[in-house]
This record gives structure tokens, sequence and C-alpha cells, in this order.
């Protein structure tokens, strides 16, 4: 359509040239105001028709890309959100949001003129055509010159492609650098590192400079070359067609039309051009793109298994477990355990023993590498993620809030009652200070929830995994930065009130006190199993407990 | 993210306002133009050679369209051909355009420096004013928003003056170029031409606002997905680990979904600005033969001219569309301009004393006063009311009181993180605010709750204590702080990678490091914010001693959450609702039999747990 309008356009003006132009005014009278009328209206139509066939071109080739670069979004946000938590471990954020958002930019550049590129297609053979009808020695021209920039875009093409590609690269590398940094800034502050900060991202944004300057210094040896080629095209036209015209072989129109017809030709090798150029960026880009996409998602039970009643608290047996790092540092061998439906349960052992790995596999944060866990009688690999989710509440040392209100940071998803978020903040002893908030529960929370101490933070993480009800409730050091009179007050009231099965990671002997059983680890088994008092005649474990008291003094 | 956590502080109860952005429409492309050449002084260097070899070469441009005119003119005498005029006029025009290959070539090599030195320069210099920004600003926008600002908008703008800079340049020329080539020809059809032309104005202005207005909203929406995009990262485990893998991806596919409607928004003028130009093109041709071919004969123009003519008005189509297909870019630019330079007028709050009027801190163990300090969080209620308090050089003060009592933004004060809303905090007898920043940070240092460390080895980020300090430096200082067996059982040493965030690392590992910055630093005045809370008990162990070393022959305040660190200083200082309502040794305060008493004997009730 927009094809044969251009190439209608030219058409028009050169008859208009030939039968009105030339007639109307070197014999002046000849043509009626009606013949100038319908001149006019001639041209003005299939204008017309050529500018609107252009908008409605745009505006689909546009939302094509744009739905592309959704449907790309949406992979990978999905991606992110079923990957196994591994592949966070092994990426910076920076790079991951890069992702989504300058390599989606970079991949999708090219898909506009590249649905353009069936309409260059036609235009190419229209204009052709046209050519050859006016004289054969015109299409050889076109013929000769247009191939010739289509070699010289492929050396470019060549050319650019490794600096292009080290140039987007460099791209993710600076963000990492900001990202970082920003996110910092407390330490950046107290150590006085803004400028040193400032320096980390000058030495980054000069190697990509570097690198553009590199791309810089290839276009501009080839960009004026393929501006000018096209120029240089018509002036020979222009010399063969005033010979033509001397020859009687052609009309003064037919030259102006073969030269309007050149200037279009003009316009596919642009394009052309375009794409070519973008596509070792955008290349680069759906590479960085794939290989988020490559990432195995999480293993997940198919169908999802529904749970059916289940009591309020569950028992959990590890049989055999074995795990190690992904380095293949080992840090559990052959590992069993049970705690029983209701109990509550401290677990013990010096840094670095794999208390935390245990919390990580009850929690199904990663599978075991040999072994069983057993949930409530159901295996874990059989419940899938969601499903442990909707029995186990870990609750670790770092908490992490979201931007939002306290209440929405605390209910997530589900409907709370007033009375019930209430009865939760008060055993975690977070009523007090949520009260004394300006909106109370409705308070809206920083990123990460910085407006709140740790401590704070810390119960509030809690009070959170109570609200969902968990048949099992693991605390991983997770009142680490509550006072200790407050940490004990917690631990009686989740003892008395809360009615689940508890394991706790402490270091503290108030906490460890408070449980029915202790599981005293060591060389990533479990060493020692008993009430705390009797584990007292361990000597391994005393010298643990009384390292503990020493350090809480 | 910041973990300056006992936000008593800053524990400001909602989220301040974020500053009004001016309307970019009302504003106009102009002023975004002027505050950002102000913005970037690299713009200016060789600027005027630059400019005068562009024009020289968008010139060059018309040679082509000048000869085709002269040729069609002139070439034909009443059916004769003037073949020798041809070939000169067809020849000169071939070796000017051949040269002026030559010269686009330095000129483009020049732009491309030119803009390259502006990106970097700008990008550096919004980081570096990111960081000027006090810690409340921080706090009040999302990290991923304040990255996008040194990394898309950025980018907005390295993609404009890698194509639309130069396009704007050569067309602009190009037009006026061919406007003035009309003019010679006929003075009336060149009148009929920009007549046609004109309404132009208006209608493009118009499409103009409102796509910079809908591309502001689209940065803004971009900003939006990535900072829920980063939040998710962050809080993955608690994604999974709750359950709310659903909750998130609906929650994450809405601002999608949002950011894509914004763009198709966007689209509309993307398809509509270009072709409407075309379309005043086409109607400028036929106005043109119109009016030429009806009162050509009277205003002495020849069939010649007239399709001369025709052709330059075509010749203004070419121009004319490419800037406005420029335009969608520059629309995108100008909006991510905007945004930065909003970050560049950004006010600083804790302005540094100027170079003439610092005064230089003692070296060694710095005394400490508080005369009359208060503070509020932007716009929140007060929460220091008038703390008074003289701290000896040398001694030790643990800052007890429970959470929100004003304790930990106390501490931030005498670190300079925000300046007091009243009063004054004197270091040595010498106002904190006149103490210059090199100094600041060299007699200061406040070791967080979290240590933040960045992604590279242990020895690195120690070394981040001092400028210029050296490998054997940080050996001392962890020989000085008795952690060599610490060091000596990570994996790599000094050279072991810390990850992201320092997640390699224990929490109370990343605190040894930081205590290692510290000493590295060799302050006068060390502030510790519950440095010690969070730690298994080892390290706990290993800190406490670090600690020791660290505090002699220093000042130290401590934001305590231990009362033994309470019971080891020299004095203690209890705060309560933004007030010291004790203060005194730990052994006069127990016997007081107040606050403070109070606080010991549960603490005593929960550790004496070993004798029963």
């Amino acid at each position: 359509m927009f094809a044969t309008t251009v190439v209608g356009f030219t058409i028009v003006v050169g008859r208009v040239t030939d039968k009105v132009i030339i007639p109307g005014l070197d014999d002046p009278g000849s043509i009626s105001g009606r013949g100038i009328w319908a001149a006019m209206a001639m041209i003005a139509v299939v204008g017309l028709i050529r500018g609107l066939s252009v908008m409605v071109r745009r505006f689909f080739n546009f939302m094509g890309a744009m739905l592309t670069q959704r449907t790309w979004r949406l992979s990978i946000v999905d991606r992110y959100l079923d990957a196994p938590l591994d592949f966070f471990r092994s990426r910076p954020a920076g790079e991951l949001l890069a992702h989504v958002d300058a390599d989606i930019e970079a991949a999708s550049s090219m898909l506009m003129p590249l649905a353009f590129a069936v309409t260059v297609v036609v235009l190419i053979v229209l204009a052709m055509v046209s050519l050859l009808v006016v004289h054969p020695l015109f299409a050889l021209i076109a013929l000769l010159l247009f191939p010739a920039l289509a070699v010289i875009n492929q050396i470019y093409t060549r050319a650019v492609e490794a600096p292009a590609a080290r140039a987007q690269a460099m791209v993710g590398e600076v963000s990492s650098v900001a990202h970082e940094s920003l996110e910092g800034v407390l330490v950046v502050k107290t150590l006085g590192r803004e400028s040193d900060e400032v320096e980390r991202l000058t030495v980054a944004s000069e190697q990509l400079r570097s690198e553009r300057l590199k791309v810089g210094a290839i276009r501009a040896r080839f960009e004026p070359i393929l501006y000018s080629l096209p120029g240089l095209g018509v002036l020979v036209l222009l010399l063969i067609g005033v010979w033509l015209v001397g020859r009687n072989a052609v009309t003064v129109g037919e030259v102006v039309q073969a030269m309007t017809l050149f200037g279009i030709l003009w316009l596919p090798v642009q394009i052309l051009g375009f794409l070519f150029q973008e596509m070792p960026r955008s290349v680069v880009a759906m590479d960085r793109i794939d290989s988020v996409l490559r990432v195995e998602p999480e293993r997940r039970p198919d169908p999802e298994p529904a749970l059916v009643a289940v009591p309020d608290s569950v028992g959990v047996v590890l049989e055999g477990v074995s795990f190690a790092y992904p380095d293949g540092t080992t840090v559990l061998d052959d590992l069993s355990l049970r705690i029983e439906a209701g109990e509550v349960v401290a677990l013990v052992g010096a840094t670095g023993c794999g208390k935390s790995t245990i919390v990580g596999l009850m929690s199904g944060m990663m599978p075991p590498d040999r072994g069983r866990i057993v949930i409530g009688g159901a295996d874990v690999s059989d419940l899938g993620p969601d499903g442990v989710a909707q029995l186990v509440a870990p609750v670790l040392q770092e908490t992490f809030m979201f931007a939002g209100t306290l209440r929405a940071n605390l209910a997530l998803d589900a409907e709370v009652s007033e009375g019930e978020l209430n009865r939760v903040l008060s055993l975690v002893a977070a009523d007090r200070f949520v009260s004394e908030l300006s909106d109370g529960p409705d308070t809206v929370m920083g990123e990460r929830g910085v407006t709140l101490s740790g401590g704070q933070r810390q119960r509030l993480a809690i009070a959170r995994a109570l609200l969902r009800r968990p048949r099992l409730l693991l605390l991983d050091d997770a009142t680490s930065a509550v006072d200790p009179v407050v940490e004990a007050a917690i631990l009686e009231n989740l003892q008395a009130h809360s009615g689940r099965t508890l394991m706790v990671v402490a270091h503290r002997l108030a906490t460890i006190r408070l449980a029915d059983r202790v599981l005293f680890m060591d060389g990533g088994r479990i060493a020692a199993d008993g009430t705390h008092e009797e584990l007292l005649t361990l000597p391994g474990y005393s010298a643990l407990a009384r390292a503990y008291e020493e350090a809480t003094r | 993210m910041s973990s300056f956590d006992g936000h008593d502080v800053l524990g400001p109860s909602e989220e301040p306002e974020p500053r009004a952005l001016d309307d970019i429409a009302e504003v106009g492309a102009l002023s975004v133009l002027r505050r950002g050449l102000a913005a970037s002084p690299e713009l200016r260097a060789g600027l005027s050679l630059s400019a005068l070899m562009t024009l020289s070469v968008a010139g060059s441009r018309l040679v082509v369209p000048l000869v085709i005119q002269f040729v069609l003119d002139r070439g034909f005498i009443g059916g004769t051909v003037r073949l020798g005029l041809v070939v000169a006029a067809t020849g000169g025009a071939l070796a000017l355009t051949t040269v002026s290959i030559f010269v686009s070539q330095v000129v483009y090599w020049r732009l491309v420096g030119v803009a390259e030195a502006v990106l970097l320069g700008l990008r550096l210099r919004t980081f570096a004013h990111l960081h000027r920004l006090s810690l409340a600003e921080h706090i009040s926008t999302k990290t991923g928003v304040l990255t996008a600002r040194v990394t898309s908008d950025v980018e907005a703008l390295a993609k404009f003056a890698q194509w639309g800079a130069i396009s704007w340049i050569v067309n602009s020329v190009q037009i006026l170029g061919v406007v003035a080539v009309m003019a010679i020809y006929s003075w009336q059809l060149t009148l009929v031409t920009v007549m046609v032309h004109l309404p132009l104005l208006p209608v493009l202005r118009d499409m103009q606002r409102r796509q910079l207005r809908a591309y502001d909203m689209l940065r803004t929406r971009v900003g939006e997905t990535m900072g829920a995009l980063a939040e998710t990262v962050h809080g993955i485990e608690v994604v999974r680990t709750y359950g709310q893998r659903e909750a998130v991806r609906r929650r994450l596919h809405r601002v999608v979904e949002v950011q894509y409607r914004q763009q198709m928004r966007a689209a509309r003028y993307f398809s509509l600005v270009l072709p409407s130009t075309d379309i005043f093109g086409v109607a400028a041709v036929a106005a043109v033969i119109g009016a030429g071919v009806h009162w050509g004969s009277g205003w002495g123009v020849t069939s010649g001219e007239l399709v001369a003519f025709v052709f330059l008005v075509n010749m203004l189509v070419t121009p004319i569309t490419s800037l406005g297909e420029t335009l969608d870019q520059t629309q995108t630019a100008l909006a991510g301009w905007w945004k930065i330079l909003d970050v560049l007028d950004t006010e600083v709050e804790v302005a540094e004393p100027s170079p003439g009027g610092t005064r230089p801190l003692p070296r060694g163990a710095l005394a400490v006063a508080a005369r009359g300090v208060e503070f509020s969080y932007r716009g929140s209620d007060r929460v220091l009311h008038g703390v008074d308090v003289e701290l000896d050089a040398g001694s030790s003060v643990a800052v007890v009181g429970e959470t929100g009592s004003g304790k930990t933004t106390f501490a931030m004060l005498l670190a300079r993180l925000a300046d007091p809303t009243a009063g004054q905090v004197m270091l040595g007898g010498i106002d904190l605010r006149t103490v210059s920043a090199d100094d600041r940070r060299r007699s200061v240092r406040m070791v967080p709750q979290d240590g933040f460390l960045f992604d590279t080895t242990v020895g690195g980020n120690i070394r981040f204590g001092r400028r210029g300090s050296t490998e054997a430096d940080v050996r001392a200082a962890v020989d000085e702080l008795g952690l060599g067996t610490w060091v000596a059982g990570l994996p790599a040493g000094l050279d072991t990678r810390v990850g992201e965030r320092g997640s390699a690392l224990s929490v109370g590992e990343r605190q040894l490091v930081a205590l290692l910055r510290a000493q590295l630093a060799d302050p006068g005045l060390l502030i510790l914010d519950e440095a010690t809370s969070a730690v298994d008990p080892d390290t706990e162990q290993t800190l406490e001693r670090a600690l020791e070393h660290l505090a002699e022959g220093r000042t130290t305040v401590s934001v305590a959450h231990r009362l033994s660190t309470a019971e080891r200083s020299n004095l203690v200082l209890v705060f309560d609702r933004g007030r010291i309502v004790e203060n005194g040794s730990h052994v006069d305060l127990v016997e007081a039999g107040g606050t403070y008493a109070a606080l010991y004997e549960s603490w005593l009730g929960n550790t004496r747990l070993m004798e029963p």
C-alpha cells in the first residue's frame, strides 16, 4: 500500500510535469482552470492516501514492537519468579534489572524496521519496474549503485559488531556499579567514599565511552559514504538523462521521475542499513535475554497438590539428608532428625555447622542432594515450593519488608481481621511501637522497611509468619537484633499461644532453655539430642553453652 | 540498602511527598535545553569549529539538488541540449560531493567525541550529586529509581546523541538552504510553499507537547517497573517461602502492563507526527503546481523553473520528515534529560563548609558536646527535644533507650549524616558544621549495624576505610584488632570474595570488616550503632575483643542493645522520647533505681540461666 502510493506519487508528479506544467507555462492559456484543479486534486489524493497508510503502518509496527517487549518482559519476570533461588546468588541484581530494561530495548530496536522490510521489498520492485519502463539505462545505474551500497553496508556492519557488543555489555556493568553504590549509600557516607564511588563509576563509564568511540569512529568512516553515494548516483543519472533528452529518447518529465525514484530507492537502503547496524546490538541483547530464559525453572510437582485438611501443627522428618554447596563443600552429610507435631525444638551448633541449611531445606528453598524431607507425612518434593509455603514459615535473621503499608507487609495476599492482627502483634511485642506510629498499622514503610529498626523489623517478620498460620514455624536467628528482654517475652508467647511446631536456631541461653528438646549439631550431623540440662553433661555442648553465656553478657 | 537501621530517628510515619516535578510540557523543550546546556560544559568545548564544519557539510548536501536545478533550468534551450554546460556542472558537483565525504567523516568523528564527553560528564556529575544528597533523600526514594537516573535516562540521551542530534543540525541547515534557493527562483512560489507549511508549526508544537508529556509519563512508568522488580529480586526469599509467587507475579504483570499501555499512548504521537509532515509536503507540491501554472507566466516563471521548484519542494519533504522522525527520539531524550536535571537541581541539605570557613579538628580522642540539639525528620514530629550533654575526650559512652527514644538520631547527628534542626554539635570544641568533609571523615567514624560490603574481596572492602591505604596497612589493622586467626580461616584470606552486598560473609563477619575499616581510618570519635547485636557467639567474642582494641585511645559512643556494653562504659546516657532522662555511670544509675535500673534488672533475669 505504502510502496504503491510512493511510486504512484512519482508517476503522478511526472505526468503532471509533462501534461500540465510544461504546456501550461510554455504556451499560456492552453491549460484550463479545470485541468489545473484536476492535477492538484490528483496529487493531493495520492499524497493523502500515502500519508494515511504511513500512519496506520507506523502505529501497528510500533504496537508489534511494544507487544513483543511486553511478552519478553513478562517471560523474564516469570522466569525470575520460577528460577531456583541459586540463580539469584550467582547474578548481581543490577544485571537482572538490566535484562528487563536496556536489553529488551536493544533487542526490540530492530523490530520496527524489520516489520518494514516487506514494504521495502515491494518498494524496491515497484521502483525498479518504473525505472525500467522509463529507460533501461536508468535501471542499469540503479542496479549497479544499490548493490554496491548494500555491500558497503555489510562491511560496515561487520566492523561495528564487536565494539557494539562490548559497549552493550559495558552498559550493564555501569548499571551494576551504580546500583550497588546507591544501595550501599549509608556505608558510602559513613566511610566518606563518595568520591571513590564516583571514581568507580568513572572507570566503568570511561570504558563504555571508549567502546562507544570505537563504534563512532567506524560510523564516522562509513556514514558519509553511505549518505553521499546516492547523490553521486543521481548526478550520473542526470548526465545520462540530459544526453537521452537530447536524443529525444526520454522527456524531461521522465528524467525528473527517475530522479525521484532514485530518492525513493535510497529509503530502503537506509532502512536496511539501520537494520544491519542495530542487528549486532540486538543479537547480543537477545543472547542475554535468552540466557535468562534458558534457566531451568525450579522443579514443581504437576499438578500442584491440593492441601486437604491439615492439623494445626505437623511433624517433620529428615532421612539421610546430604547437602553440598555448588562449589562442592559438604554441609550436611547423611543427617537424620525427627521433630514431632507441636514440639518446640532448639537447633544449636557452632557457626557454619549447617543450621541455616536445615532451615533452607525444611522451607523448600532448595532441594537436598540426597535423602528425603517429610513434612506432615508428605515428601517435600511432592509438595513443591508453594505446597511447602502453605505449611512452613521460615523467619530469617535478615528481614525483608516490601514498600507499602505495615499491614500489607504483614498480611501479604491474605485477608486479616483487625483482631487477628492485634493478637499477633501483641504476641511478638510489637503492639506498642506499631500503635505509636502515626498511622498505626497503616503506616507506609520505605523500601525494604528502612524506617524501622532491625529489632522492630524482626518482630514484624515473625508476626508476618504467624499470620500465615504455619503448621511449622522456623526461626533462624530471627530475634538476634531484638532486646534480650523482649526476645524472651516473644518466645514465651510463641510457646504458650501459638500451638505450632516450632524450631528455633538460637544463640541465647534464654531461648534454648525454653525448648522442649535441643538438637546439638556438629560436623554436619546431629551429635546429641535431649533437654538442655541433659546435654550440659556433654563437654562439647557445655562449652558452647558457656560461650553463649559469655557472649550475651 | 541503607542499613541505618535504628530509625527511631528517621522513623517518619509517612513517606515524604515526592518533590513536585514541574509539568515538563509546560516548561517546554527549549528550557530543558537551556538548563541542559548549562549543566554540560563539555558541549561548549570545540563547539564552534564543529558547528562550522557541520554547516559546511550540510551545505554541501545542497550541491546535488542545486545542480539538478541548474541543469533542468538552463540545460535545455528551446529543445536543444547544452551538453558542455551540463557536463561541467555535474562534474563540479561530483567533485564537491566527493570532498564533502571526507569533511563529513571528520565532522562526524568530532560530534561523536563531543557527545560521548557530554554523556560521561553528565552521568558522573549526576551520580556524584546523588551521593551528596542527604541520607533522608535516599531513604525517601527507591534505589531502583535513582539508578535509572544514571543508567536508562542517560542511555536515552546517548541514543539521541548518536542519531538525533546530528539529524537536527543537518536537516535544519538543509531546510534553510532549500528555502533560500527557492526564494531566488520565485519569491511568490516560496511564499506559497511557506504558507502551506505554516499550519504545520502549531500542529507539530501541540503534538510535540503531548508527546513530551506521554514520554515523561513513560519514563516514570519504566521507573516503577524497575522499582517493583528490584524489590522482588531483593526480597525473593520471602516471596518464595511465603507463597507470594503468584501475588508478586500479578503485581509485576500489572506494572509491565501499565508500562505497555503508556507506550501505546506514546505510539499515537509516534505514528501521527511523521505522516502529517508528509501530508503538508504533498499539499505544498499541489499548491505550487496550481499557483505556478495559473499565475506563473505573470510572475515570470518558466516551465523549467516550475519543474525545478516542484523538485525543490520535494527536497523539503525529506529533511522535514527526518526531523519529525527525530522528534520522537528527541522527546524520549528530553524527558530523560529533564529527570536528570531534576536530580542535579535537588538541593544538598547537608552542605559542606566553604574551604575558607573550615576549622581543623584536633587530632587524637575528641571531646563531644551537644548544645540544645533538636531534630525533626522532614515534616514529621520532632524526635529530639533539646539534648544537652558533654562527653570527655577518650571516654566510652553507651547510649541506651527503647526503640524510638532518639538514641540513633543522636548518633547520626554526631556523624553529620544530617544536621540538627536547632542547636549545635561540637567536636573538640568546634562546631561540626564548620569541619571540612575530609577532616570529618578522618576523625569521625560510624560503624553501622549492618555492614554493607561491596562486591569485591575482603581486603578490598577493608581498604575502603581509608583512601590510599595499602595491603600492609590492612594487615597491620588486622593484627592490631587481633583478627589474624579470623582472616586465616577465610577461604582465600583477604582475597576472599564477599559476593553481592557481602552475602558470602555472615553478619558478624561483615561487622568485623566494618571494624577493620574504622581501625584503618584511625578516628578520634567512634560511633557504633548496635554493632554487637545479631551475631553468633564465636564471632561475638572475636568482635568484642576487636572492639576493645579499636576503642583504645578514642572517644566511643555506642548505641547499645546490650547492657553489658553499658556495664563496661564510663558513662551511660539513657534516652526516652527524645530526651536524655538519666546520665551517669552504670553503677550510679543502677543504685539510683530509675529507668536504667529497671532495664538492668530484667536483663539479669534473662541471662542468668546456667545456674538456676
